[in-house]
């Protein structure tokens, strides 16, 4: 019986709520929080002082108490004075996408949202909420930029986004409740959850020879070679590069020169799409933390091996995107 | 974490404690004892566990408390919903409050519980002092109140003081309006609990013996007259109440309904105009100068010129008086007026019956009869005292036989007694006479030891007419006050007694304060209100008048505020050099020379020059100047302020 009822109501519902607060999807850049965004209410302490002030004002009438209506106003202008302080909190702040770490899924995606304060005034106790049950405050200080970290838990492989972010405060008297909306743009890549279990890596496909013989462990340095963006930190010559020899990579023999295929099609069909990137994610940070020259293959995509960080990013971004539907 | 679900800090805890015992602190000499003793148990109690972290103790103890309070507190006050019994109440559940409060949310419900607090605090008292405190108070609890919005950083006790004051501060514009022009309906709504006006004193409808000299140590301000030209002399000023008919013996007391008879009335002389401020004394006269022309709406004048208010005067009255010194009564006394004014108790006070009998027989009418009984009282050795020894159940005999020693009452009563004895009609007037002027106020101010008794006695072909018996004891009664006519001995309000001139300036100067806090502050009706709009040049005002005229005033007003409080978010003032360097373009601009967006202040500083030689040098000073200060290596303070001196005397276009 509602039914009928119920779906018009619910889209013009939807319509008026998204001109009423200008919900028009994620916004890039920043955000400057101007007078049209922010949207301010009593909050449940605001009405009870209401309540207790329509009881102080009863009691003045009644007993013709003069200077209870001096409290009574005097209160009664703190409450409308608390309504322009409150939105006055949130005014002209400006809100920036900030850094966003990828996770892996099952943790956590840390968002980081920028806030610059361009005028004179401390604002204090600014509220962030996704859901309004977690909340998040700081403090900005006059002049200065403070980030929040929104901490948001990574369920699925692929683009995480915040979403619709709630901004709000109730500063100074708490009785007002003001607050205002920032859709950001801002996306986080969500690599795939980590086997638990630890396969063992692949057996590498040896391209000179026995790949194996080269001796094992990468504690046997074998030379420097120019560095290339992606090898690890951990890597680079840095006494060579202090002695201002520009910078070198250290060359370790053992599995260096070993390639390292991780693919798609070594991994048991019977586990499905998921479990299979799964375990490919894991071999993924073996290899890198093995320092192995490694690549990837997936329906579709085949990273040519190659060593280091910029390596692993690369593989575990391309996992992280893998979709299935589009596999030939 | 939910903020409302937020545990407190032990700072949070002792900010509202503070607020707490400062709001409740004006009551303590109102609560029985051991509801203060609880309440300062309770609050130790509360300190203690926030200082060692302690859990709060059960429910159901705290009920058995709360229980066992409103059992004793019914027990002493008879009633629980009562003014006193219901600010005890408050003040025992706030205090039981703090031990269950651990979350903000109990904290805040806390707060505007305290801001209630304050209010009740009014319905003792509203003098300029208890409103300073209270002042204080409220801000306070304000800066409390902002101290549980920080979920970050505590800025500390100064932040919270400063931003409160502020908060406070700019809220008293709207305020203002809102208190002019609200518009105001005068109460009660609603019975007011029956003890809300218990405490005032001042005259009675009842005089016996010691009943008026009990309000000798009372300085409460009983009236402040404002006259419209000069004050009249001290022995003119009767201030008539109560005029009491009826004797018992003992007890003169006057009748409730009071006379209904209209009076034929000659009046003399110039009127004296004046308006009265009668303080609440819950009793229904309202004092004026003998006579009375008329009653102001809505009270009405009785036969023996009483005006009687239709309800209990419970709040401070303003009324404008006319009167007459000088008066003639010509009317006839009725027979039952006759019989009620000669009528004495059978068998009471028997010698000063014989006495009466005695002296009547002695003179040819009555004027001299009373003459006679003056004279008697200023020749023999009667005694004018402010602590006169107790009588019996004759009064006016041991009064008039044995002690001698009476204050205003035993002079009127005994008066009185003789002339009725002697067949001539008289009848006890009580009032107050006198009255200090307050030099600084111009105005008059009457206590409640300015309390008096007098007499009225009918003459044939005279009517009523005044007798103070005691102006024959003790001239300077009437003439100087109460303070020139008791004994230095005797103990009189400091008030009452002359003091040093400089203290007697400074009291007079607080007496002028809170007289004009009464008229403009405490008394602002609704009457003062549509006063305040005719002046304003709005006529036939009304209370929507008054209500679209708040509305459109505390618009303005917030709005007006709103700008200037945003105006602190708005970014900040360009470089001050870069601001300097903005206006000297502006002035080039007017020359006819506009820099171009793309244009570097040394390349425009040629094309201006060569545009307008005669200021070449000028612009290309200044351009220099700032060229050297924006990016050269020599930073310098004061280098903006140059600047902007040179751009000023650059001559405009």
């Amino acid at each position: 019986m509602l039914r009928p009822l119920g779906a018009p109501y619910r889209k013009v519902r939807g319509y008026f709520e998204r001109w009423l607060f200008q919900l028009h999807g994620a916004q890039s850049g920043s955000i400057v929080l101007v007078q049209r965004r922010i949207f301010i209410l009593p909050s449940r302490y605001g009405i009870m002082y209401i309540i207790a002030l329509m009881l102080m004002l009863t009691g003045s009438i009644n007993y013709n108490l003069s200077l209870g209506f001096v409290l009574t106003f005097l209160l009664g202008a703190l409450g409308v004075n608390s309504i322009l302080h409150t939105f006055r909190n949130l005014a002209r702040l400006k809100i920036s996408p900030g850094r966003v770490e990828p996770v892996f899924c099952g943790e956590h995606a840390h968002f980081t949202l920028v806030f610059d304060n361009p005028g004179t005034l401390v604002r204090y106790s600014v509220g962030l909420t996704r859901d309004g049950k977690h909340e998040i405050y700081i403090d900005v200080a006059a002049n200065q930029s403070a980030t929040a970290r929104v901490a948001i838990p990574a369920e699925r492989r692929g683009v995480l986004r915040p979403g619709r972010v709630t901004v709000f405060t109730r500063f100074p008297l708490g009785l007002c409740y003001a607050w205002a909306y920032a859709d950001l743009d801002i996306r986080c890549t969500v690599y795939p959850r980590i086997e638990v279990a630890t396969p063992p890596l692949p057996v590498p496909e040896a391209h000179h020879g026995n790949g194996i013989a080269h001796g094992s462990g990468q504690e046997d340095f074998a030379g420097l070679r120019s560095y290339s963006p992606g090898d690890s930190p951990r890597h680079i010559a840095w006494k060579a590069a202090a002695r201002g020899q520009g910078l070198m990579t250290k060359q370790f023999s053992g599995r260096a020169d070993t390639e390292l295929w991780l693919d798609w099609l070594a991994t048991p069909a019977a586990l499905g799409t998921e479990a299979r990137l799964s375990r490919l994610t894991r071999w993924v940070i073996d290899a890198h933390a093995a320092s192995i020259s490694f690549g990837l293959r997936i329906p579709g995509i085949a990273l040519q091996p190659a060593p280091g960080d910029a390596q692993r990013e690369r593989c575990l971004e391309a996992l992280a995107m893998f979709d299935a539907g589009r596999t030939p | 974490m939910n903020a409302a679900n937020e545990r407190l800090h032990p700072g949070q805890v002792g900010w509202l404690l503070f607020a707490l015992a400062l709001v409740t602190l004006p009551h303590v000499e109102r609560l029985p004892w051991w509801v203060t003793l609880l309440a300062v148990t309770l609050l130790i109690w509360r300190i203690y566990i926030t200082w060692h972290a302690l859990h709060m103790p059960p429910k159901w103890l705290l009920f058995v408390i709360a229980g066992g309070t409103i059992g004793g507190i019914y027990l002493h006050y008879g009633r629980l919903l009562g003014r006193d019994s219901g600010v005890t109440l408050l003040v025992v559940m706030l205090a039981l409050k703090l031990l269950e409060m651990a979350a903000l949310r109990d904290a805040m419900v806390l707060v505007f519980l305290c801001y209630f607090l304050v209010i009740t605090n009014f319905l003792y008292s509203q003098t300029i002092p208890t409103a300073l405190y209270l002042l204080l108070v409220v801000w306070v609890i304000t800066a409390t109140l902002i101290g549980f919005q920080f979920r970050q950083q505590q800025p500390g006790f100064r932040y919270q003081f400063r931003s409160a004051g502020m908060l406070l501060l700019q809220s008293v514009p709207l305020m203002l309006v809102l208190f002019v022009l609200f518009p105001r309906v005068s109460g009660p709504l609603w019975g007011m609990p029956q003890d809300a006006l218990s405490g005032t004193t001042g005259l009675s409808d009842e005089m016996s013996p010691g009943s008026v000299s009990k309000l000798l140590t009372s300085d409460a301000v009983a009236l402040r007259a404002t006259f419209r030209s000069e004050v009249p002399r001290a022995n003119q000023l009767y201030w008539r109440g109560p005029v009491m008919w009826d004797f018992d013996g003992y007890t003169w007391t006057a009748s409730r309904l009071g006379n209904q008879l209209q009076r034929e009335v000659q009046r003399s002389g110039n009127p004296i105009e004046y308006t009265v401020t009668v303080e609440p004394h819950s009793r229904r006269w309202l004092f004026a100068l003998d006579l009375p022309a008329r009653a102001p709406a809505p009270a009405r004048l009785t036969g023996d010129f009483q005006i009687l208010s239709p309800a209990p005067v419970s709040r401070r009255t303003r009324y404008d008086m006319v009167s007459h010194a000088n008066w003639r009564d010509n009317a006839e006394l009725q027979s039952f007026e006759k019989q009620r004014a000669l009528a004495l108790p059978a068998r009471s006070n028997p010698r000063s019956a014989a006495l009466a009998e005695r002296m009547r027989k002695g003179v040819a009418d009555d004027r001299a009869y009373a003459a006679a009984v003056l004279a008697m009282f200023s020749n023999q050795n009667f005694y004018y005292t402010t602590t006169p020894p107790l009588l019996g159940t004759n009064p006016v005999d041991e009064f008039l036989f044995s002690t001698k020693a009476g204050f205003c009452e035993h002079y009127a009563s005994a008066f009185a007694v003789l002339m009725r004895a002697g067949g001539v009609p008289a009848r006890v007037v009580t009032g107050y006479q006198g009255g200090e002027v307050n030099y600084v106020g111009a105005y008059l101010t009457v206590r409640q030891a300015d309390a008096h008794a007098w007499t009225e006695v009918w003459f044939t072909n005279e009517g009523w007419v005044r007798v103070d018996p005691t102006a024959a004891v003790s001239p300077n009664r009437v003439e100087s006050g109460i303070a020139a006519a008791a004994p230095q001995s005797e103990s009189l309000p400091r008030q009452v007694r002359g003091e040093y001139e400089w203290l007697q300036r400074a009291r007079m100067t607080w007496d002028s304060a809170t007289n004009s806090w009464n008229q403009l502050v405490l008394e602002y009706t609704q009457e003062r209100q549509f006063q305040l709009m005719e002046r304003a040049g709005i006529d036939n005002a009304t209370w929507q008048k008054l209500a679209t005229i708040m509305f459109m005033l505390a618009t303005a007003v917030t709005l007006v505020i709103g700008l200037i409080m945003l105006y602190r978010v708005r970014a900040q003032r360009p470089d001050p050099l870069v601001h300097a360097y903005n206006r000297f373009c502006a002035k080039l601009a007017r020359h006819g020379v506009t820099r171009h967006p793309s244009e570097g202040p040394v390349a425009f500083s040629r094309r201006a020059g060569a545009t307008r030689p005669d200021l070449r040098d000028l612009i290309e000073t200044i351009s220099a100047f700032y060229v050297q200060l924006r990016y050269g290596s020599s930073a310098s303070a004061t280098g903006a302020k140059e600047l902007m001196a040179k751009v000023n005397a650059f001559p405009s276009a």
